[in-house]
């Protein structure tokens, strides 16, 4: 499997990258490469010119400033694992350990994960539920655009043409929060057929003050679980109540696909939100 | 297009000239003749092409030549001598590790990564850090042996 | 002079490992050739349709292009695809090396690109311009035996390729007499063998000498280079197979595929060695495919649990043609339907269909493991008809140890067992009353688990060429060579080209043994048609138990020679020397002679024995009298999650019999994969195409693998009952594993699903297949979770 011809370029800064992709009608980011490259491989993409990130000063960074976590547009997954900043929000060295394997976690990236929108990979979800905010640069200016707007259609994220995500940033989870992902794996790909991420605030009385939950696998796009959000919020909820809460996600429209049903996959985003919901808060009360 | 590269593979800094859509594994396979690194799958699955770049392993088949310029490769030719063989490589011919040996190579650029990160795996974190990499000989325990023998001949410091 | 320690049965590591740990083994696709140039191909988009126009223009245009050949280019001149096993009555169509105007499988080859480089050639490939009238596929194989289903060959009027009837007088009878009957529908899913190197071949015409060379990633060099010889319409004599490192077969590198055979004629043509690899999707696209196999099998038995007859149909797919020998898998499944049991008759027809699909051929297993599904399943169901344990429905039905050779009502003739003792090791080493007492336990906290068991036999040692192996048409004898140097050392040349078994480690202690010389003095070379000139391959477990037998052969006829020039140099007679592991002595005397000083006077001019030729040679074939028949009982325990059908092995216990091991290592290391490959199908393994005949699974994305952390440690143990086929007692080991595992596992989760009155489940258990019969099941009895 081979990739069709393109040009390359390796810029050392986010002006240059962003001049060149303006540059080239139809160009493309080269980020990890993780999904791009296969993707090229198969001829299921081509572009005549490949702009490399890899080369770009500062773009992998990794910091907690302010209360915000920064994550660059690069960094990898393994990155995010093993960040010191990162390991009391439990959410990025739980998400890594279940996506993909180490040598994909060495080379694919957060932001890549996100702009590729792909239905079924992890980091939207935990993007969705941590609120974050993605930072995106052409050469004619910069933009943000919010967790809950920025996956639009299947495989389609609000990243334009001749844009270049920069960085991400959340809200660092506070006291008494508890961030939890859990996924069935698809057992081919490694992919979720379904994952839920979950961000809780709760009180010792298990009261939950704020969540947010986000689901990848499920439909088409990554989505915000919102109508479970308004049930949770300002109640103690556990148990049959939780799951019969769980079971009837309105934002739901299933996929339907060879490695699970519509209906299957219906059910499991109750079972697993459940799992990740419990296991938000049971963090948010050590908290 | 043509790029200029320069790479360190296994110790030897190489300049060369190159199509930009050339792939890792074929620029070492076919331009410099490290056929160690096989190729097992195109989708990133198999990890027979897993080799180190600077020290992480990765899987070079869904890497170009290009993304390499500049970095330290270390492929399973640079991991040990006949007569010094890397623990790794002992502790799968120790323990049986491979039958075909085709997904060999990978398993051990794997598995000294792993290693590198963890000196004393338990059999659960082995299998887990195994998850990029395919075998269909030998049902993976005999390799989740060699791991072990490996990472013991390690902390013993052999 | 001292007796070197005994390596036989010793724990000895692979000479082969060296090479292979330090990436520094030729497989096919790492050698590079003067001028070598790369072909790709053009594989066929649509399962079933008439080509109206190939357009290479494009493709010709592009610089680095040396060709384009399509069928027409072909025509009269090569093919077809070999296709060994015809059975009587079967309705065969020669498969061209490329679509013949007709395309009948995705992925079928429709036309080559040849280049120079092969970035160029892939190109090239991409921009050939196929038309295809695309047609209605059938791609069911019951659907295709329905009047009106879209026909895969026009000319025949149906897809019925071949039907096989196995009658036995007996079975109506013992139906009729029978406290009870029962009737299971089985599929056993097609499966795709996955060797991690894919196939690969390149092939070198020399103008010069007008000599062909093809290295080519088979399990069966000799035959491949008849078919090639056959297919180009050249003298065998020119031409050589090489087959350099072989990544894995698992079944799917013993036939010859058409790339094999069109590739040599491309480097005729175009006088340039050139090389073609399979990518991951060629290789689940084109390459044969394994089981596929969907059976009714009733069976009778009586009120004690004892099974009297069992009577089968099976519907086997062949795919869109006959592979090489595809037609024999199935008959495989008759012969071992009644397993290690003594079930009186056996009456089994089998359907072979055409489909619009890739060609199945042997699958690691071969037939075995569906017959073993079927019998064990039909255990099971016994056992939960008459609420008896499922342990003690086989203790009732096994064949007792003293009734061996044992004829059973398929025509097979089982050499040796011991099913019990086997059976006896298996239940202490798993605890089989504390299993029991933890699932109940895990039962009554509401949990799903469950005890899987198989106890089985299989057909090893393929041939002979005669009976099992006989619509092959082919010699299943296996050859070897030995030929001594002066100085003592061995190069070994056997004909059973391994693929990651460890001849070249087995063999040579076998021969240090018996030669009583060091494990380095031994060469074993493999694999390569000039230098080993007659040989069959290393399937059907045979590698040791019949290439394995005549390296021993060849080594005694050596023997024989040595002792004769042992007497001449200790001024005795024949039969006064004794020869103990390569040392010669003779009684009374304190004289000894080494393997090497027999070695040495047998080339030295001067002191050449009367009667005697110069050298220390000898040739041996072993044809074996009959198929061997290693067993094993297979336990495990298994735990599902209700909420999501989530399976989890929680242990699982091997004790297989294949008679006298060699060496222990390799022994676990061939059972360790088969139980992996076996659980790989049980769990998660399905090539699947859609309606229209696209294949579903063509990349690792879709067809799940086995991977490492899905499994539990293995425990492993063994009784030893030889076999009386061959001087080594061995019985074969490389298929075992994926014979009893399969239907271990399934035995395990239909326990954990009984208490909900769930009864059947087909593979792969996948989770949503589990969730949705526990739902089922839940619903049914008032919805309680």
């Amino acid at each position: 499997m081979i990739p069709a011809e393109f040009d390359y370029a390796a810029p050392r800064t986010l002006a240059e990258a962003t001049r060149l992709l303006a540059g080239t009608e139809g160009a493309k980011v080269l980020g990890g490469g993780m999904s791009l490259i296969p993707a090229l491989k198969h001829r299921l993409a081509a572009a005549p010119l490949l702009v490399d990130l890899g080369r770009v000063e500062g773009l992998d960074k990794i910091s907690v400033i302010g209360g915000r976590i920064r994550i660059g547009g690069r960094a990898t997954h393994a990155a995010l694992m093993s960040h010191p900043d990162l390991a009391r929000v439990h959410v990025f060295a739980e998400t890594g350990e279940v996506l993909a394997d180490p040598q994909v976690r060495n080379r694919g990236t957060f932001g890549g994960s996100l702009v590729h929108a792909d239905p079924a990979a992890d980091w939207p979800a935990v993007f969705i539920a941590l609120a974050g905010e993605a930072t995106l640069v052409s050469a004619t200016g910069t933009r943000t655009v919010g967790a809950d707007a920025f996956f639009q259609s299947l495989m389609t994220s609000a990243v334009q043409e001749g844009e270049i995500l920069s960085e991400v940033n959340f809200a660092l989870p506070g006291a008494k929060t508890g961030t939890a992902y859990t996924k069935l794996r698809q057992p081919a790909s490694g992919f979720a057929i379904v994952g839920v991420a979950a961000c809780i605030r709760a009180e010792r009385t298990g009261v939950i003050d704020e969540v947010r939950i986000g689901v990848t696998g499920v439909n088409g796009v990554p989505f915000r679980a919102r109508s479970l959000e308004d049930r949770l919020r300002g109640r103690a909820v556990s148990g049959p109540a939780l799951r019969a809460f769980a079971s009837e996600i309105a934002e739901a429209a299933p996929l339907d696909d060879m490695h699970a049903s519509a209906e299957y996959r219906r059910h499991l985003l109750g079972v697993y939100a459940v799992r990740s919901i419990e296991r938000a808060i049971a963090r948010a009360q050590q908290g | 297009m043509r790029v200029k590269i320069r790479v360190n593979v296994n110790g030897e800094a190489v300049d060369a000239d190159v199509v930009p859509r050339t792939l890792l594994v074929h620029w070492l396979r076919e331009e410099q003749g490290l056929t160690g690194t096989h190729i097992g799958c195109e989708t990133s699955l198999c990890g027979a092409c897993t080799v180190h770049l600077d020290g992480k392993a990765v899987k070079s088949c869904t890497l170009f030549a290009v993304q390499a310029d500049g970095c330290d490769v270390r492929t399973i030719e640079g991991m040990g001598e006949a007569n010094a063989l890397h623990p790794v490589q002992m502790g799968f011919w120790e323990e049986h590790g491979l039958q075909c040996g085709y997904c060999t190579p990978g398993m051990i650029m794997a598995t000294s990564a792993l290693l590198a990160e963890n000196a004393n795996p338990s059999e659960a974190q082995i299998r887990h850090a195994l998850e990029g990499n395919i075998c269909r000989c030998t049902g993976y325990q005999q390799i989740v042996n060699a791991v072990q023998h490996a990472a013991r001949s390690m902390r013993e410091g052999k | 002079m001292a007796v070197k320690p005994v390596m036989v049965g010793q724990r000895i590591k692979r000479r082969e490992d060296p090479r292979l740990i330090r990436g520094l083994a030729t497989y096919t696709d790492d050698l590079k050739l003067h001028g070598m140039l790369h072909a790709s191909f053009v594989r066929s988009d649509y399962a079933a349709g008439r080509i109206l126009k190939i357009d290479a223009t494009r493709a010709k245009a592009l610089s680095g292009v040396v060709a384009v050949f399509t069928f027409d280019d072909l025509r009269g001149q090569v093919g077809p695809t070999p296709c060994w096993v015809v059975l009587p009555g079967m309705k065969h169509a020669p498969h061209p090396l490329l679509a013949d105007g007709e395309v009948r499988y995705a992925g079928q080859p429709v036309a080559v690109v040849v280049a120079r480089d092969k970035y160029v050639a892939r190109d090239a490939a991409l921009a050939v311009e196929v038309e295809i009238d695309s047609r209605e596929a059938i791609v069911d194989p019951e659907a295709a035996l329905q009047p009106g289903a879209p026909l895969v060959y026009e000319q025949f009027g149906t897809n019925l390729a071949a039907k096989i009837s196995n009658p036995h007088a007996d079975t109506e009878r013992l139906f009729a007499e029978a406290a009870g009957t029962l009737s299971l529908r089985l599929v056993n899913q097609r499966v795709a063998p996955v060797p991690m190197e894919g196939r690969a071949v390149v092939a070198h015409w020399d103008e010069g000498p007008q000599k062909l060379t093809v290295w080519t990633s088979t399990q069966t060099p000799h035959a491949c280079k008849q078919n090639v010889a056959v297919c180009l319409g050249i003298s065998e004599l020119k031409v050589r197979v090489i087959a350099p490192e072989v990544g894995g077969g698992f079944g799917q590198k013993v036939p010859s595929y058409g790339e094999e055979c069109l590739l040599p004629w491309i480097s005729r043509k175009l006088r340039k060695p050139v090389k073609w690899a399979e990518t991951r999707t060629e290789n689940l696209a084109a390459s044969a495919h394994g089981r596929g196999h969907i059976t009714q099998v009733e069976a009778a038995y009586d009120k004690d649990g004892k099974v009297l007859a069992l009577r089968g149909h099976t519907i086997a797919e062949f795919g869109a043609f006959a592979s090489m020998l595809g037609a024999l898998i199935p008959t495989f499944t008759h012969l071992l339907a009644a397993g290690p049991y003594t079930i009186q008759a056996v009456s089994w027809e089998t359907q072979a269909v055409y489909t619009h699909t890739m060609a199945t051929d042997a699958y690691r297993g071969a037939g075995r493991p569906e017959a073993a599904y079927n019998v064990e399943r039909v255990m099971d169901a016994v056992a939960a008809k008459l609420g008896l344990d499922r342990v003690e429905v086989r203790r009732r039905n096994l064949i007792q140890p003293g009734s061996f050779p044992y004829h059973a009502p398929t025509g097979a003739i089982y050499d040796s067992g011991n099913y019990q003792a086997c059976l006896e090791k298996a239940l202490a080493r798993f605890d089989y009353a504390a299993a029991i007492a933890a699932r109940d336990r895990a039962r009554a906290d509401g949990k799903l688990a469950g005890i899987g068991v198989a106890t089985f036999t299989e057909i090893c040692g393929l041939g002979p060429s005669t009976g099992t192996a006989a619509p092959a048409r082919a010699g299943f004898w296996e050859s070897a060579e030995l030929r001594v140097k002066p100085t003592g050392a061995v190069t070994v040349m056997t004909g059973a080209s391994p693929h990651g078994q460890g001849q070249e480690t087995a063999f040579a202690q076998m021969v240090g043994d018996a030669f009583g010389i060091d494990i380095d003095s031994v060469n074993v070379v493999h694999g390569d048609t000039d230098i080993v000139t007659h040989g069959v391959g290393t399937f059907g477990s045979r590698g040791l138990v019949v290439g394995g037998t005549a390296v021993h052969m060849a080594a005694q006829k050596i023997l024989a020679k040595a002792k004769r020039i042992a007497a001449h140099l200790l001024d005795t007679t024949e039969e006064r020397v004794s020869v103990e592991q390569g040392v010669f002595g003779v009684a009374g005397s304190a004289r000894r002679l080494s393997f090497a000083d027999v070695a040495s006077a047998a080339h030295t001019w001067g002191i050449a024995i009367p009667g005697e030729e110069p050298g220390l040679e000898a040739v041996a074939r072993f044809e074996p009298t009959g198929t061997t028949f290693p067993f094993g009982v297979h336990f495990c325990t298994v735990s599902i999650d209700k909420e999501t059908g989530q399976l989890t092995i929680e242990r699982f216990l091997s004790v297989d019999d294949v008679g006298n091991i060699i060496n222990p290592m390799l022994a676990d290391g061939q059972r360790l994969g088969g139980i992996i490959q076996g659980l790989g199908q049980a769990l998660c393994e399905e090539v699947r195409y859609d309606e229209s005949g696209q294949l579903m699974t063509a990349t690792f994305m879709d067809y799940a693998m086995p991977r490492a952390a899905m499994f539990p440690r293995i425990e492993l143990d063994t009784t030893c009952t030889p076999s009386p086929l061959n001087p080594l007692g061995a019985k074969g080991i490389g298929e075992l594993g994926t014979i009893g595992s399969t239907p271990c596992l399934v035995s395990a989760v239909l326990d954990a699903l009984a208490p909900l009155g769930i009864t059947h489940v087909d593979m792969p258990l996948k989770p949503e297949k589990l969730w949705r019969l526990i739902r089922e099941a839940q619903q049914k009895s008032g919805g309680a979770r």
